[in-house]
């Protein structure tokens, strides 16, 4: 029955396990650090797997490994990693370096895996709990500061809520035609005139329950505060892993049980994409402390990447993939600047805090302003490349109404990229940073180079994504 | 594939600045050791440049209309998109004229930049693969990336070493020029899913539905009218100049306003015939529009580089009403004129740097009488006015002349107007160098102020030698864009004239 598709999800869950108790049995000094490093080696292996692994699918229908899941699982493995190298200093510098925190991520990842890889509904809602019941406790982990547990009791009580429509959604859909199969449902949904409107209903709920995890406007209140309160590496995680797994579950619910419906579905995706956009280019302007920003900027991003899954067509989809590749490093890049602010032994989070960073600190300077150039759109970065790909599915699609929003929302959000780099490079110095640690270093050095020379390997990248929905559309 | 020369001069000419850029990122040292270093790497990375750039002016085949020294790696193969790189008559002297100025302007920069040395180098450096890129690039995305690369580090040069406004102001051409540069994104992205391809040869020979062509026409004009800059978008031309350090104004004048004018030729005219006549009248219009009320904006400027700066747009307009004449006389007008007011207007802008380096103002009411103690600054200056006005035997005359007779073929309240330009130019030109140069030597700080040190003196020698070869014999220059600029006009003929007969053949298709 093919059980080895899932081989990656079990080792790295077996690895998982493993490394609680053997943080459990060390001494706490060293424990945190040892166990990051395993959940790294874990991560590397089971992405190796991943590759490796027969494409297939098994499990009776729940599951499959196709070059989606693939795309979409090696995206996902990659940003954890930078999230649990970004928190190995970052944690010890806050007080709160325990074991659990990478463990924490690793069942997250396990949990988006699944969700990359569900074909039926129960296995992609189990999936959806799964990587995110961790991130509500990886949210407030920062259990002494007011702000880290505020942001994880809001994210959970919303993510709850989204979780309850998700689910609300499923069961109208299994209610009015039968099944929870993405292939039964795909047959049941073919060939009739109208669906059931209840199926319908059940659609819209599932929709709005995977826009809460995408933070799409307008169901994206709790991003702000969620993306504020947490421990940056946190809110890193959230910027970019679970987003690409929502993605992923929308990509493949909206076009393979769904596919049929795609009437129905499409207004609402050019909604909630052009209110996400506009959103997030208007309200990120009176931003002053640089997370909110960059919540604000990650809604817009989502409006981009929803305007690949508007056009419900494979050159969306390669789209869609192509843009969440460049995404994520970029957006890490930026978490690990944002980390790297820090006077005297405190973290700053205002944007005007950024004022001199190009002279105290030229490369880490040099490192933000190719994120904030390549979040603005601009070439040569991968942030452009990314662009080009989902306003060309756009433009094949005819939907030129989405594509001018898009840029013109491009534009305005321009504006405040360059006024975070204004304050790195035009303004007078202020005091200094504290030397940045290592691992900042490494990831925003990483994310930069990924993000400057993402054109050059652009070719493989975008033949994967091509792969991924050609077989999404089969 | 390699061009016909062994190796690939233009990704040479395209990537060595970046090459001298990665050097002088690794400098090491205390400020002022880097700062010497970095100026000095600046220097010799541009004049190796320049250098090889001078195989372009030696074995450019002048009479061919083709693109040379080709060449191609694969990128996205699978969408016909790849690194093509290749110049034709009309990019050719481009490519020059970026490769000239560059060190030019490190030259001038030498002393007037005294912060951040090491960066503002790196951005020059990285401002010049950009420029020559565009300049040589035969894919439509990779064009995309370079035209839009250029506003990376110009945002920096402006917004870090300008002056009080900065600000404002590299922040307003950024958005200006973004937001018409994604709307031609989009016109891209059309025309790729329409041909398949982004191979601008290819592209040349596609026949758009003229339905389309409108829409792609107005993509491109609100990218390339924001560049040129055409009236109304030009406001934030003069700020830009303002504000900007006078080698990033040169820059700005010199090559940057080029690049807009020079996608009306690439792109629009040639791959949008139909829509290119259409469009005429109305380019007409706001090209006269652009030559006369620049010009009495000009008139009233109390500040030099403002005073430049809309000349500049007055001196565009002229370079449009040329290209939209789609004839020969009027095309190479307008390649002439913005060659030569690449060059004067470089050069007047370094004449304004002169003495705002000694004086610190560019205050027109500031100076007066600078003859007398400026001999040679006064002579240089005076060269540059005339030649900015369009006097016979210098560069400006000829673009002029060329543009002003090809419209006269196609309407005569074009050319007239066009004309008046000249008339304004030498209103404004000459208020402005009397207020400057002569009169009485009476301010205090004025009295001991120095003539050109040998630095400068470089700086200036280059452009006019220039200004007066382009005036006497403007042969050697339009030899090289005789053949392209000949094979497009007919290309253009051909276009609309199939279109006639392929609607005559319609219509009576639909009459039968």
């Amino acid at each position: 029955m093919n059980w080895e598709i899932a081989l990656p999800e079990l080792v790295l869950t077996c690895c998982g396990m493993a490394v609680l108790i053997i943080g459990v049995l060390m001494k706490k000094q060293s424990s945190a650090m040892i166990c990051s490093m395993l959940v790294l080696g874990a991560f590397l292996v089971t992405a190796i797997l991943v590759l490796a692994a027969a494409q297939n699918s098994g499990y009776n229908g729940l599951f499959t490994l196709d070059p989606l899941a693939v795309f979409v699982k090696i995206l996902i493995l990659a940003a954890a990693s930078l999230v649990v190298i970004l928190s190995l200093e970052y944690n010890e510098h806050r007080g709160f370096a325990r074991f659990e925190f990478p463990v924490l991520i690793l069942l997250s990842v396990v949990g988006m895996m699944v969700m990359a890889s569900a074909t039926n509904m129960m296995t992609t809602y189990l999936g959806v709990e799964l990587s995110s019941l961790p991130i509500y406790v990886l949210a407030a982990f920062a259990r002494d500061d007011v702000r880290s547990s505020e942001a994880g009791l809001k994210y959970f009580v919303l993510g709850a809520l989204a979780s309850g429509l998700l689910l609300y959604g499923m069961s109208l859909v299994y209610g009015f035609s039968g099944s929870l199969d993405f292939g039964s449902l795909r047959t049941a949904f073919t060939g009739e005139a109208s669906a059931p409107i209840g199926s319908v209903v059940g659609v819209v709920f599932i929709v709005a329950g995977l826009a809460f995890k995408v933070s799409a406007a307008p169901f994206h209140m709790w991003t702000p505060d969620v993306y504020e309160g947490a421990p940056t590496p946190v809110t890193s995680l959230m910027a970019t892993a679970p987003k690409v797994a929502a993605l992923a579950v929308f990509l493949r619910i909206l076009t393979s049980p769904f596919g049929h419906l795609m009437l129905q579905w499409q207004q609402l995706i050019v909604l909630l994409s052009i209110v996400s956009m506009v959103w997030g280019a208007l309200a990120a302007i009176g931003q002053w402390n640089i997370k909110r920003l960059m919540a604000y900027s990650s809604i817009g991003h989502m409006g981009y990447a929803l305007i690949g899954l508007a056009t419900g067509t494979e050159a969306g989809v390669r789209g869609v993939l192509v843009y969440l590749a460049s995404y994520i490093f970029t957006a890490a890049g930026t978490f690990a600047c944002i980390v790297a602010m820090r006077r005297k032994g405190r973290a700053v989070e205002k944007i005007s805090d950024l004022k001199g960073l190009g002279r105290n600190d030229p490369m880490l300077a040099l490192m933000l302003a190719f994120f904030m150039f390549s979040m603005a759109g601009v070439p040569p970065f991968s942030g452009f490349i990314g662009k080009v790909y989902i306003f060309l599915a756009a433009v094949q699609s005819g939907m030129w109404a989405l594509a001018v929003i898009g840029v013109v929302t491009s534009v305005v959000s321009a504006f405040y990229y360059l006024w975070v780099l204004k304050q790195v490079y035009f303004d007078p110095a202020e005091g200094e940073f504290d030397p940045r640690p290592p691992s900042v270093s490494f990831v925003a050095g990483l994310g930069g180079l990924i993000t400057l020379a993402f054109f050059l390997f652009a070719a493989p990248v975008v033949n994967a994504a091509d792969a991924a929905a050609k077989a999404l559309f089969g | 594939m390699m061009s016909e020369l062994g190796f690939p001069l233009l990704s040479l000419l395209t990537f060595l600045p970046l090459a001298g850029g990665l050097v002088i990122i690794l400098l090491r040292g205390d400020e002022a050791q880097v700062a010497s270093a970095a100026r000095w790497t600046a220097l010799w990375t541009s004049l190796i440049v320049f250098a090889l750039s001078l195989i372009l002016w030696v074995k450019f085949d002048q009479t061919s209309s083709g693109f040379q020294f080709v060449e191609y790696i694969p990128w996205l193969t699978q969408y016909d998109t790849g690194y093509r790189m290749g110049v034709d008559g009309i990019s050719v002297l481009f490519v020059l004229l970026s490769t000239a100025l560059t060190p030019i302007c490190v030259l001038a920069s030498w002393e007037a930049i005294k912060t951040r040395v090491r960066e503002y180098m790196l951005a020059f450096l990285v401002l010049e693969t950009m420029m020559v890129g565009m300049f040589c690039a035969l894919d439509f995305i990779v064009f995309y990336m370079f035209f839009e690369g250029v506003l990376l580090p110009m945002f920096l040069i402006i917004g870090i070493w300008g002056g009080p406004r900065r600000v404002y102001a590299t922040i307003k051409f950024f958005l200006f020029t973004l937001l018409g540069s994604v709307l031609m994104l989009l016109a891209l992205l059309a025309v790729w899913h329409y041909a398949g391809t982004t191979d601008i040869t290819k592209l040349l020979r596609t026949n758009f539905p003229v339905a389309m062509q409108t829409w792609l026409f107005l993509a491109f004009l609100a990218s390339f009218a924001v560049k040129v800059p055409m009236w109304p978008v030009h406001t934030w031309l003069p700020d830009a100049h303002v504000e900007a350090p006078t080698a990033g104004s040169v820059i700005l004048a010199g090559v940057l306003l080029k690049m807009g004018a020079y996608g009306f030729l690439r792109f629009s005219i040639p791959m949008l015939p139909e829509a290119s006549q259409a469009f005429a009248p109305f380019m007409f219009a706001l090209g006269v529009i652009a030559v006369i009320y620049t010009s009495y904006v000009a008139l009233a400027q109390e500040d030099m580089k403002k005073l430049i700066a809309y000349s500049s747009v007055a001196h565009m307009g002229v370079v449009m009403i040329g290209m939209f004449t789609f004839n020969v006389q009027g095309t190479e007008g307008a390649l002439f004129q913005m060659l030569s007011h690449g060059v004067v207007s470089g050069a007047l802008f370094l004449c304004v740097g002169v003495v705002y380096d000694r004086i610190h103002s560019r205050d027109i009411a500031r100076y007066g009488g600078l003859a007398e103690r400026m001999p040679a600054y006064a002579t240089l200056f005076m060269l540059f006015t005339l030649a900015s006005v369009g006097l016979p035997g210098t560069s400006g005359f000829v673009g002029e002349f060329l543009v002003i007779v090809g419209a006269m073929q196609v309407n005569f309240w074009v050319s007239i107007l066009g004309a008046l330009g000249m008339i304004l130019g030498a209103a404004y030109m000459l208020y402005l160098y009397r207020r400057v140069i002569f009169g009485k030597l009476t301010k205090p700080d004025l009295k001991s102020i120095l003539d050109l040190s040998p630095r400068e003196l470089a700086t200036f020698v280059p452009l006019a030698v220039l200004t007066l070869w382009m005036g006497v014999y403007p042969a050697s220059f339009t030899h090289f864009f005789d053949a392209s600029v000949n094979a497009m006009v007919s290309n253009h003929t051909a276009a609309l004239a199939n279109h006639s007969t392929y609607a005559q053949a319609t219509e009576i298709g639909t009459l039968h």
